[in-house]
C-alpha cells in the first residue's frame, strides 16, 4: 500500500504542480532542442539495424527464401515467431489507450502516446514477416479480394484463418493509426502556435487541421475518442484470437487448443508491457521525463505484468495437464518432447522469463527499482519471442511419424532479419519521440488542473459518464 | 459575413467555468469556449447537446457487416463455390471474423471522417484563436456582441467580476 501525505486521497500522477504553460514546455522542449548524448547513440545503433534489415531483405528477395533455415518439417520458423512476436508487443499500446480509458485510468495519460506509437511500429515490423515469406512480395495484393480478378475467376478462402489474418491486422494497423493521429491534433495546435521556424509552422499547420481548442469541437472529440475505444477494444482482443487461429485450426499436436484465443491475447498483453516498460525507462532517461512517467507509472505496469505473467503461465500448465489427461499419444509426446527434447533450452529459457520473472514483482521495492524494471522488461520480451518460437518450431519439427521429423537450424539471414526488425522499430520510435509529442501535452494538462482543484476541475478524454468499472476503480484507487 | 464578438481571458478553470454560467443566466448567447483541454462540466454549462456521432458508428459499423457477409457470400456461394474439406458453401460461422473486422473498420473510419467533416477540420485550415495562447495555457470565452448598448456594458460588468484577465472585442466568422 502506497503511503500518501496526509490529506490527499487521490493519487498524484504527476510530480511536483507545475503550471499548464510548464507542461507545454517540459514536453516539447525534447523536440525544440538538440537531444542528448544517449540519444545518439540509441539512434546510431538503430540505423545500423535498420541498414541490416535492408541488406538482408534485399539478399533474401534476390534468393529467395531457401536462404532461411526452413525445411519439409519446419516450413515456419523465424518469420512466423516474429510476426506473431511483433503483433504481441503492439497489443499493449492499445490496451493502454483504449481499454484503460474505457476503465478511466488516469495514469495512462503520461503514457498512452509512446505505447500507441510502438503499437503502429510494432505493427509494420511483424507485417513485414508475411510479406518477405511470400518470396514474391510484389504479388503482395493477391492476398485481398480485389475486382476484377486478373489471375482467374478465384476468390481469396474465406475460410482460412490466415485470410481473417489479413483482414484483423490491416484493420487494427488503419484503426491504430487513426486513433493515434485524432489524439495528436490538439497537440499539433499547440505546438504549430509556438513554432518558431517556417518549415515548423507549415508541417504542423498542415496537420493539426485548423484546431483552435473550440469546446463545442472539444465535446465531440470526446465522445468520438470514446466510440473509438470502444471498438478498439474487442478489436485488439480479435487481432490475437485471430492470429492464434493460425494455430489453433490445425490439427498439429501443440497447436490444436482451444485455450489458444485466451492465451495468445494475455501473453501479447505481458510482451507489449514489457516492451512499453522497456521505451518509457529508456525515453524518461534520455528525455529528462521523470517528473511525467514517475516511479508511480512503472509500479502500475509492473503489476499488469505480474497478472498478465500469471495468465500466462497458467495457460502454460493448463496445455501440459490436458495433453496429460487428453490422453492424446501425439499429443503427450509433443509436450514430453517440449520439456526434454532438443529445443528443451527454448523451453526452460521461457519458463525463467515467464514463469518466474514476473513473480519478482510481488515486492514492491522491485517494482520501483527502474534498473530491476529494466532488467525484467528485457527478460519479458526475450521469454515471449522463445514461447512462440516452441509453440511454432517445437510443434512442427516432431509431429506425428518419426518419417516425417527434422530440424530447424536458422541461418545468419534468419538472425540478420530478426535483429534488423529491431533496427526497423528503434529507428522508428527514436525518431517519434525526437520530433513528435511523445507525452499527450493536453491530457497532461486536464490531469494536472485535476490534481490541484481536488478533482473537480477537469478530466482526460472518456470522462463523460461515470461507469460502474471508473466507480470501481476509484474506490480502489481511494483505498490505497 | 463576420459579426462581432467579445473575447474574455481566463488563467484558471473556475472563472471561466463561473462566467459561462453568470453569462447564460444573464441571457447572453455564449459563442464558444476556447481551452487546451476538454474542460469538465463546460457541456452542461454551455448547454451543448449530446452529440449524434454516435449514431453514425452504428450505421456504418451495420454497413461494413453486412458488406462483408454479402461479399463472403458471393464469392463463396454465388460466384464461386469451392469444396474446402467438404464444409457447405455457406460456411456462416468461418465469415464471422472477417465480417466483425470490417465492422469496426467502417464503423471507425467513417466516425472519425464524420467528426471531421462536422466540426469543420481539414488539412491547412487557418484556424481562428479568439487569443494567444488558447492551446497553451489559456481559457477564453467567446460571448456574441450584444446589440443593445445597455446589455454590452452589463456584460463587460459581469465579464470583469467573473474574473476575466481581459476582455476585448474581435470578429468571427460565425
Amino acid at each position: 500500500m502506497d503511503r500518501l501525505p496526509d490529506g490527499v486521497t487521490e493519487p498524484r500522477w504527476i510530480a511536483g504542480a507545475p503550471t499548464l504553460a510548464q507542461v507545454t514546455d517540459d514536453i516539447a522542449r525534447p523536440m525544440e532542442g538538440r537531444p542528448g548524448k544517449l540519444w545518439y547513440a540509441l539512434f546510431a545503433v538503430a540505423v545500423l539495424g535498420l541498414l541490416d534489415l535492408l541488406g538482408m531483405a534485399t539478399y533474401l528477395i534476390a534468393n529467395g527464401i531457401g536462404v532461411w533455415g526452413l525445411n519439409n518439417s519446419v516450413g515456419w520458423a523465424f518469420d512466423i515467431t516474429n510476426f506473431v512476436f511483433w503483433i504481441g508487443i503492439g497489443h499493449a499500446g492499445t490496451l493502454i489507450s483504449a481499454i484503460l480509458l474505457l476503465f478511466r485510468q488516469k495514469w495512462r495519460t503520461s503514457i498512452n502516446r509512446s505505447a500507441e506509437a510502438m503499437t503502429i511500429f510494432a505493427v509494420m515490423c511483424a507485417g513485414l514477416f508475411p510479406l518477405l515469406h511470400m518470396g514474391r512480395p510484389w504479388d503482395a495484393f493477391f492476398i485481398f479480394p480485389y475486382v476484377p480478378n486478373q489471375h482467374g475467376p478465384l476468390w481469396v478462402n474465406f475460410r482460412s484463418p490466415l485470410v481473417w489474418d489479413v483482414f484483423a491486422i490491416s484493420t487494427y494497423f488503419t484503426i491504430s493509426l487513426v486513433f493515434w493521429y485524432l489524439g495528436l491534433i490538439p497537440d499539433l495546435a499547440t505546438l504549430r502556435d509556438r513554432a518558431a521556424g517556417r518549415i515548423k509552422k507549415l508541417v504542423f499547420g498542415l496537420f493539426s487541421l485548423g484546431w483552435n481548442g473550440s469546446h463545442r469541437t472539444w465535446a465531440r472529440y470526446e465522445v468520438v475518442s470514446l466510440v473509438l475505444a470502444g471498438l478498439a477494444t474487442p478489436l485488439v482482443l480479435s487481432v490475437h484470437s485471430i492470429v492464434s487461429m493460425d494455430f489453433a485450426t490445425s490439427l498439429l499436436p501443440g497447436w490444436h487448443a482451444t485455450i489458444f484465443p485466451p492465451y495468445f491475447v494475455a501473453g501479447a498483453i505481458y510482451s507489449g508491457f514489457g516492451m512499453v516498460l522497456m521505451l518509457l525507462i529508456i525515453t524518461r532517461q534520455s528525455m529528462n521525463l521523470q517528473r511525467y512517467i514517475t516511479i508511480r507509472h512503472l509500479d502500475s505496469m509492473a503489476k499488469v505484468l505480474l497478472l498478465t505473467g500469471s495468465l500466462v503461465s497458467y495457460a502454460y500448465a493448463t496445455e501440459f495437464f490436458s495433453a496429460w489427461y487428453g490422453g492424446n499419444l501425439y499429443e503427450r509426446y509433443h509436450f514430453i518432447n517440449r520439456a526434454t527434447g532438443p529445443y528443451a533450452f527454448g523451453f526452460y529459457l521461457m519458463v525463467l522469463c515467464n514463469v518466474i520473472a514476473p513473480q519478482l514483482f510481488w515486492w514492491k521495492r522491485i517494482r520501483t527499482s527502474v534498473g530491476a524494471l529494466f532488467v525484467v522488461s528485457i527478460l519479458v520480451n526475450i521469454g515471449m519471442w522463445f514461447e512462440r518460437f516452441i509453440i511454432i518450431v517445437v510443434s512442427l519439427h516432431r509431429a506425428f511419424l518419426p518419417s516425417g521429423w527434422g530440424m530447424f537450424y536458422p541461418t545468419l539471414i534468419d538472425f540478420g532479419i530478426l535483429i534488423g526488425s529491431f533496427g526497423l522499430f528503434f529507428t522508428l520510435f527514436l525518431l517519434f519521440i525526437r520530433y513528435m509529442p511523445m507525452i499527450a501535452i493536453w491530457e497532461v494538462k486536464g490531469v494536472v488542473t485535476d490534481q490541484q482543484h481536488g478533482g473537480h476541475g477537469a478530466h482526460g478524454a472518456g470522462d463523460v459518464h461515470a461507469t460502474p468499472a471508473a466507480l470501481l476503480t476509484q474506490a480502489v484507487n481511494h483505498a490505497e | 459575413m463576420p459579426s462581432n464578438v467579445l473575447v474574455a481571458t481566463f488563467p484558471h478553470v473556475e472563472g471561466l467555468l463561473h462566467a459561462v454560467r453568470q453569462a447564460r443566466r444573464e441571457m447572453l448567447r455564449v459563442y464558444d469556449v476556447f481551452a487546451p483541454f476538454p474542460v469538465h462540466g463546460l457541456d452542461e454549462a454551455m448547454g451543448i447537446r449530446h452529440t449524434r456521432l454516435p449514431k453514425i458508428t452504428l450505421i456504418a459499423g451495420l454497413t461494413g457487416l453486412v458488406f462483408a457477409l454479402s461479399l463472403q457470400f458471393y464469392a463463396n456461394v454465388l460466384d464461386w463455390p469451392l469444396n474446402v474439406g467438404g464444409k457447405p458453401d455457406n460456411t456462416t460461422l468461418a465469415f464471422i471474423p472477417i465480417s466483425f473486422e470490417l465492422t469496426v473498420l467502417f464503423g471507425g473510419l467513417t466516425t472519425v471522417a464524420a467528426f471531421l467533416l462536422r466540426a469543420k477540420l481539414y488539412p491547412s485550415k487557418r484556424p481562428w484563436l479568439p487569443a494567444t495562447g488558447v492551446t497553451d495555457d489559456v481559457f477564453a470565452l467567446v460571448l456574441r456582441k450584444p446589440a443593445a448598448e445597455e446589455t454590452h456594458q452589463r456584460a463587460l460588468a459581469l465579464l470583469t467580476e467573473c474574473g476575466a484577465a481581459s476582455v476585448t472585442e474581435s470578429e468571427a466568422e460565425l
